[in-house]
């Protein structure tokens, strides 16, 4: 398998399509950034223009490296289902349309064995986009902003929020931020495969994955109660920005954060077992579809 | 002699479509054994069932003496093939190419090795090269590389010749030739034309509509004995009497054409007596009674009009 998995690596290491996520990763993250640098307070006057009475703000210190990073995570996460089909999405219809997938079947190697190969390699992907978001989206927002406390806002129920983490609590949340969304988005990847598994090129698969998440989406946002309780629960996408969840704070009784808390764990590990369960039935059902499959291609 | 493939009552339906009839055949060791048929009887189709491309719906593959569906792994990794188009990774080089596919067959890869292969296919010099940039005959000997490189005492050709120049069809010819007489492969290799297997196989199927018309060795097959002469005359019925009341009588076939069956060997004796005989002759053509019934075959499916001034 080890084996398998490094000529997979390569094969998609070889591939110029590979950058291309990669690159528009770091023009998206360095526009944001450029522009933060060059007119944030707007931004920020827009933000706290209806909390500006209630606190008392230093919002030069507001816009930090944290909180950039914040800004650009709400932004990208939406978009990199996109990237993450380009590669997944290409893993058997890609080798279906070069006409290397009836080589690979005529090979002693299981298809079980070639289904767990891509979705490791596409699961490895996916790990690396994410690395080159934090490289980019954290650590450059640092170098270029600086760090300092970092000011989170918030939409609960009826009310505003802005909630303050301090600068020494914020770095934890990020890496378990950047799993979580590691398996988020592996929900995607394993969509993906199971999509390229039907088709002969990869243009369809990223259109289905792409139509896919953007359906689900909407239905996760509609706000009628037989759709809360009876399709939310068991759609990917009500999980997908489960992430944000490391940026909510726990306060004590006189509403002060505590350090090093996070308000609903429990709501947080019950989303990633159920992104795992996703995972889990995809890549099941890829296998099973794959092992029944003529390759007429 | 002992079966390297063994074929029994294999069938293959899509939907209503059977392209697969109650299909048997032997391929035994050391045999280059000729898979013939026109496109569509069901070639390819019985090679990606050999290569678990495809499930059979009914009948059974045994290789090597060992079922197919149970030890598939241990078979697969003494096969070599090239399936139709020798189709790889295009933004790969040569030498990247044959590496991935030697790996994939458990193959501990030295430079050495893939090295050596590339020179026995004429593509060394052309290693780092990209496939993209490779012609059709090329591509198709770095398939054939691929297909060898671990190895296999079993190769599988699916058309090999299609799409090349008289000198790629050489080569791959001779190197098919070398892997029988030289190393003692057994090969199995389809085509639609007889000419083709005719040179290469000493034994043969043929194959339409996916039922088998007929198996055997190629030289009793194509029995010189059983050539078809074709006469065209000035004077068709003339000749005809003339040719009743020779020698050659018994060699004339019923029918209106002027058509004799006999060994190839006579054929310039008769030239020569039909000449002494004043017969006035237009054109004299011999092709094998087999390659008439394949060409029939051919014939009796659909096909375009001829184009008629």
């Amino acid at each position: 398998m080890w084996n398998l998995l490094q000529i997979e690596l390569f094969k998609i290491s070889k591939r110029p399509r590979t950058y291309i996520a990669f690159a528009a990763i770091f023009a998206i993250v360095a526009i944001f950034q450029f522009a933060f640098k060059a007119d944030g307070q707007s931004y920020m006057d827009l933000v706290l223009q209806s909390v500006k009475d209630s606190f008392e703000l230093d919002k030069s210190k507001a816009i930090n490296g944290y909180f950039m990073c914040y800004i650009i995570l709400n932004t990208l996460l939406i978009q990199v289902p996109i990237l993450v089909a380009l590669i997944a999405a290409d893993s058997i219809s890609g080798e279906a349309n070069m006409g290397t997938l009836r080589l690979l079947i005529s090979k002693p190697i299981s298809r079980t064995q070639l289904i767990l190969v891509k979705f490791a390699a596409a699961t490895i992907f996916t790990i690396f986009l994410l690395l080159w978001m934090a490289i980019t989206a954290l650590f450059m927002s640092l170098l270029v902003f600086g760090a300092d406390d970092m000011l989170i806002f918030r939409v609960k129920g009826e009310e505003s929020q802005i909630m303050q983490i301090t600068k020494d609590d914020i770095m934890w949340r990020y890496f378990a931020a950047f799993g979580y969304a590691t398996v988020a988005l592996t929900v995607i990847a394993a969509l993906s495969l199971f999509l390229s598994i039907f088709a002969e090129n990869s243009i369809g698969p990223i259109i289905a994955t792409v139509c896919i998440v953007i359906v689900c989406t909407i239905i996760s946002n509609i706000s009628v109660p037989i759709i809360d309780k009876n399709v939310k629960p068991f759609l990917f996408t009500s999980y997908l920005v489960g992430w944000k969840g490391f940026f909510y704070i726990a306060t004590n009784a006189e509403g002060v954060p505590i350090k090093g808390s996070l308000e609903n764990w429990p709501a947080i590990r019950k989303s990633l077992f159920i992104l795992i369960g996703h995972i889990l039935v995809i890549v099941w059902a890829s296998i099973a579809v794959f092992n029944r499959k003529d390759i007429l291609s | 002699m002992s079966s390297v493939i063994s074929v029994s009552n294999l069938s293959k339906k899509y939907g209503n479509i059977q392209a697969i009839n109650d299909l048997s055949f032997t391929v035994n060791k050391g045999d280059v054994y000729g898979f013939l048929g026109q496109n569509g009887a069901g070639k390819s189709t019985t090679i990606r069932m050999l290569l678990t491309l495809i499930a059979p719906t009914t009948g059974e593959i045994h290789i090597f003496d060992k079922k197919l569906s149970t030890h598939r792994s241990e078979i697969l990794n003494n096969i070599g093939a090239v399936i139709e188009k020798p189709d790889l990774y295009k933004y790969l080089n040569a030498y990247d190419n044959l590496s991935i596919f030697a790996r994939m067959s458990g193959l501990k890869v030295s430079r050495q090795l893939l090295m050596n292969q590339l020179q026995m296919v004429g593509l060394a010099d052309r290693a780092k090269d990209k496939v993209k940039t490779f012609s059709q005959g090329m591509k198709q000997r770095l398939g054939i590389a691929v297909a060898l490189v671990h190895n296999p005492e079993l190769i599988i050709l699916d058309e090999p010749t299609n799409g090349l120049d008289p000198q790629g069809i050489a080569d791959i010819r001779n190197l098919i030739m070398r892997l029988s007489k030289e190393m003692g492969k057994t090969v199995l290799i389809s085509s639609h034309l007889l000419s083709e297997i005719e040179v290469i196989a000493n034994r043969m199927i043929i194959i339409h509509k996916g039922r088998k018309i007929i198996e055997g060795n190629v030289a009793e097959l194509l029995d010189p004995s059983h050539t078809v002469i074709d006469i065209d005359a000035v004077d068709n019925e003339g000749a005809k009497a003339a040719l009743g009341t020779s020698r050659w009588a018994t060699y004339l076939q019923p029918g209106k054409s002027l058509q004799l069956m006999m060994n190839k060997e006579l054929v310039p004796q008769l030239i020569s007596e039909l000449v002494a005989m004043n017969i006035q002759l237009l054109s004299v053509n011999s092709s094998h009674s087999l390659e008439k019934y394949f060409l029939s075959l051919t014939t009796n499916s659909a096909h375009v009009e001829p184009f008629t001034n």
